[in-house]
């Protein structure tokens, strides 16, 4: 597990640590189950306060990403194929939506641009 | 939620300066960082809450109980450090132990040996040969050996040099990791010690500026800077403070989503430190 907390970014800290948990938990980094540690615990580690950490858990909770047992500790929740596929895809729906933005402030027209999207896909196969 | 000590309406007079009524509570479990420049009220207020001087009106409570009624029973299960040592001098710190231990009845001998060893402290010296950091650690021994739930440290990281400073605050991270033990502490310097604080209460001249969650307040106090231009006289009353100069002007101001609505963009906004925040408050429209 991996999180790195900037106190430059403008992004609230218990944000950075929703964030970075989420990404390694839809990457599959951290499987259903794992045992996530203490909300004291993370506190000490990255060098926040409890409430921070505290906040960046019930969020999680709240979103379904993980779970707490009362007495026992929060784990990454076993959730549905479906879920997580859908999440995933809307991140990819608001990487493209950057993308058209960009191309748009550009000036390209959505053919130059679907041209370079199939140049990128066949790229990466 | 549990409090570990509430302060309601506090009042003290004196000659120069008075404690206005001044309120604020801790939850157990989590850490108060209490700020302010020299001469807010910060010891004075400790003092009371200690019942080392004598309060005009309000109340405090500790662990839910009137603080003068049940002193006795209240202080055993408070550890207090001070900035400024109240050892006999010419006392090893073993003999200062040894004087000290009776007056507690959950007094653990073997949880203070171990905190003796991890802050790495010389129980045959005398306590007059301590450096300031020492003295702190030891004060901290003392206090955590006698079972407290409530830690009350009078500016603990004055005078201390920025490795001490980074040592006190992993000791605050393992004293809250059993849910138990809360700490109040007071400093005129914001510092490293604030990463530790879930709550901030601010005090300026004898009155309390604001108290709540540390997450909070930085998340809704921003910088704003711009240019001299952007500045007219509606918008510069959403300022906490504000200082301006030739060429630019930067300000505090206590919302962000107002920001957007009074500069549309045309500006910089940044995240403020607590010291930042003290600082335009306290100096606030001094600078205007």
């Amino acid at each position: 597990m991996r999180i790195i907390i900037s106190n430059s970014s403008n992004e609230p800290i218990y944000m950075q640590i929703v964030n970075q948990l989420k990404e390694l938990i839809l990457k599959d980094e951290l499987k259903a189950g794992y045992a996530l540690p203490s909300i004291r615990n993370l506190a000490r580690e990255l060098q926040v306060s409890v409430i921070t950490t505290k906040r960046a858990y019930e969020e999680l909770e709240r979103e379904g990403f993980i779970e707490t047992v009362q007495g026992k500790g929060s784990f990454v929740a076993a959730h549905n194929k479906e879920m997580l596929r859908e999440k995933k895809l809307s991140i990819a729906e608001e990487k493209l939506g950057e993308a058209v933005l960009f191309a748009k402030s550009l000036g390209l027209s959505l053919d130059e641009l679907i041209e370079l999207l199939q140049l990128l896909y066949e790229e990466e196969e | 939620m549990e409090n570990i000590l509430e302060v309601i309406n506090l009042r003290k007079n004196f000659n120069k300066f008075a404690l206005k009524d001044i309120s604020f509570t801790l939850p157990k479990g989590y850490i108060m960082g209490f700020i302010g420049p020299n001469g807010a009220g910060k010891s004075t207020t400790i003092k009371l809450i200690m019942n080392l001087l004598k309060k005009d009106g309000g109340q405090i409570k500790v662990f839910g109980k009137d603080h003068i009624q049940h002193e006795k029973e209240i202080k055993q299960h408070i550890g207090f450090v001070y900035d400024e040592s109240h050892f006999y001098d010419e006392l090893t710190l073993d003999e200062t132990k040894k004087f000290i231990a009776p007056f507690y009845k959950s007094w653990d001998d073997h949880v203070f040996h171990k905190y003796i060893k991890i802050f790495q402290l010389p129980l045959d010296k005398k306590i007059k040969e301590l450096s300031k950091g020492m003295k702190m650690k030891f004060s901290l021994a003392l206090a955590l050996s006698h079972d407290a739930k409530l830690l009350i440290m009078d500016e603990p990281t004055s005078g201390l040099d920025p490795i001490v400073r980074s040592e006190l605050l992993d000791i605050l991270y393992e004293i809250i990791q059993d849910e138990e033990k809360s700490v109040f502490f007071s400093t005129h310097i914001t510092s490293d010690l604030e990463k530790v604080a879930d709550y901030i209460t601010f005090i300026h001249e004898g009155e309390i500026v604001l108290s709540m969650a540390k997450d909070d307040i930085l998340d809704n106090y921003c910088i704003v800077k711009g240019g001299i231009d952007l500045l007219d006289t509606y918008n510069q009353k959403a300022f906490v403070g504000i200082r301006k100069t030739q060429y630019n002007f930067q300000g505090l101001i206590d919302c962000r989503e107002k920001v957007q609505n009074l500069f549309k963009g045309n500006v910089i906004i940044e995240k403020p430190s607590l010291e930042d925040i003290m600082l335009y408050i306290v100096r606030g429209k001094q600078y205007a």
